[in-house]
Formats: structure tokens, sequence, C-alpha cells
């Protein structure tokens, strides 16, 4: 999995493209989300347009990545959900944890 | 590996890395089947679970065990079998990943996923040590 960052007004974007599967994908989110924090990030938008397979353990660092983001006093967004990664997050009935956009000007004015 | 008979036996090092050469095989295989697209992403899913559960619980990442898998077509259903050599496995000592009490869980859901993506999963305790999860999908091209 490839990740890109960049920021506006106090949101921090991470374009995530590939693979969030178990020992990879996943631990690179981890890593890219806990570097983000790391410099002062509060606000998270991943942007998961270019995603093409999550499977359960990405699911799970998803989840982590909400649950540590919230915990912190910050907001943490999906843009560009997927059909294939929306499938995977209805079937454990976490579709309704993440708040999803598929505009990113409308995503930015949310925070 | 491969035959005319759209079969294949795979065993793998229990290594993470090695659950993509598994997809590669069985996407091609379930395409040479004429599986339509968003059917290979669903039971390749399920597949993926069940060759990380025996990565990462049956064999506890131990390079010394290998991860065995089994694809055959049985009058017109997939059969995947995928066997560890690990100690053994309770899919009954999983907690249910859709209770509220596990909802932001960091982990639990394979299980779920392979039996919502499969029409059949089954555990058993392999005659060669182990376990071993049998995925079936019915499938209209094969």
């Amino acid at each position: 999995m490839k990740v890109t960052a960049r920021h506006h007004d106090g949101v921090t974007i991470l374009e995530l493209k590939g693979k969030i599967t178990i020992g990879v994908g996943d631990v690179q989110l981890r890593e890219a989300v806990t570097e983000a924090l790391q410099a002062g990030a509060k606000n998270i938008l991943l942007d998961l347009g270019a995603v093409t397979t999550v499977d359960s353990s990405g699911v799970g660092e998803l989840v982590s990545t909400y649950t540590t983001v919230t915990n912190r006093g910050g907001k943490l967004k999906i843009l560009n959900l997927p059909s294939r990664v929306a499938d995977v997050l209805q079937i454990t009935q976490l579709i309704t944890v993440f708040e999803v956009f598929d505009n990113e000007a409308e995503a930015l004015a949310s925070f | 590996m491969y035959s005319e008979r759209h079969e294949f036996h795979l065993s793998i090092g229990s290594r993470f890395e090695n659950i993509d050469l598994v997809q590669v095989v069985l996407n091609d295989t379930l395409e040479a089947l004429g599986v339509e697209e968003g059917e290979r992403h669903r039971i390749d899913l399920a597949v993926r679970e069940a060759v990380a559960n025996a990565v990462k619980h049956g064999n506890a990442q131990d390079p010394d065990k290998k991860v065995h898998v089994d694809f055959g077509v049985e009058g017109g259903t997939v059969v995947i079998r995928v066997r560890d050599e690990g100690a053994g496995f309770d899919p009954q000592a999983v907690a249910d990943p859709l209770d509220e009490s596990q909802k932001l869980s960091p982990d639990g859901r394979g299980l779920l996923y392979m039996r919502r993506l499969m029409d059949e999963v089954t555990h058993m305790e392999h005659p060669a040590g182990g376990t071993e999860v049998m995925l079936k999908k019915r499938i209209a091209s094969a």
C-alpha cells in the first residue's frame, strides 16, 4: 500500500492506495496515522478511493485509528469509500461508525 | 500446480506476505472458471481470512510450519481447504464481533467474514494434525 499525506486548513488528508491487509497495509496505515499525530495532527481525513482490498485486519486498523483519533479529541472521517470496502464495513455493522463523504470540499468543511 | 480440472495445491511458509501468492493463483483459477469479478473478490477475501488465521493463530508465524491450501470444484461448487500445523482452534471460543461490546474491537472479525462471504464454512481437526477450515461456494459458471 502507498500512503500520501497532505494538509488543508488543519486537516491531514491521507490518501491510501492499494491493499489494507494483514501484516503489510494495516501496519502502514498505523504508521502513517501515528506519524501524523506525532506531527501535531488532530483531524484526519482518510481518502480510500484507490483502496482495492480491505481484510479484517485492515478493518481492525481503521477502527483502532478511529478510536485513537477520537480519544485524543480529534475527528477521523472517510473520503471516497469504494463499494467493495463499504460492503466489508457493512458486514460487520461498522458502516455507521464512520462519517463518509464523496466530495473532498464537503468533507473538509465538516471538521 | 494447475491442472485442466482447475485444481491446485499450495504449501506456503507462515508469512503474511505469502497470502498474496495464494490470492494470485486463486484469482487466476476462478477467472479461468468464468467466475465474475465481484464473486472472485468475495471468495478471495474469505480465503485471505482463512490463510491469515492459519498463519497468525494456527502456526503462530512459526517459519518451520506450513499452511496448506487445496482448491477444487465439486458439482458446481468451489471447495477450498486451508490447513495449518498448529495446536487446534475452537471457533466457538471466538467472541461475536457484532455484539455491542465488541463493535470497536481491533480484531475478531475474520470468521464472520468467512461465514458471510461463503455458503459453508467448516472447521475440523485434520488427521495429520492442525486445523483445517473448508470453505464452499456455489458458482454459476462451474
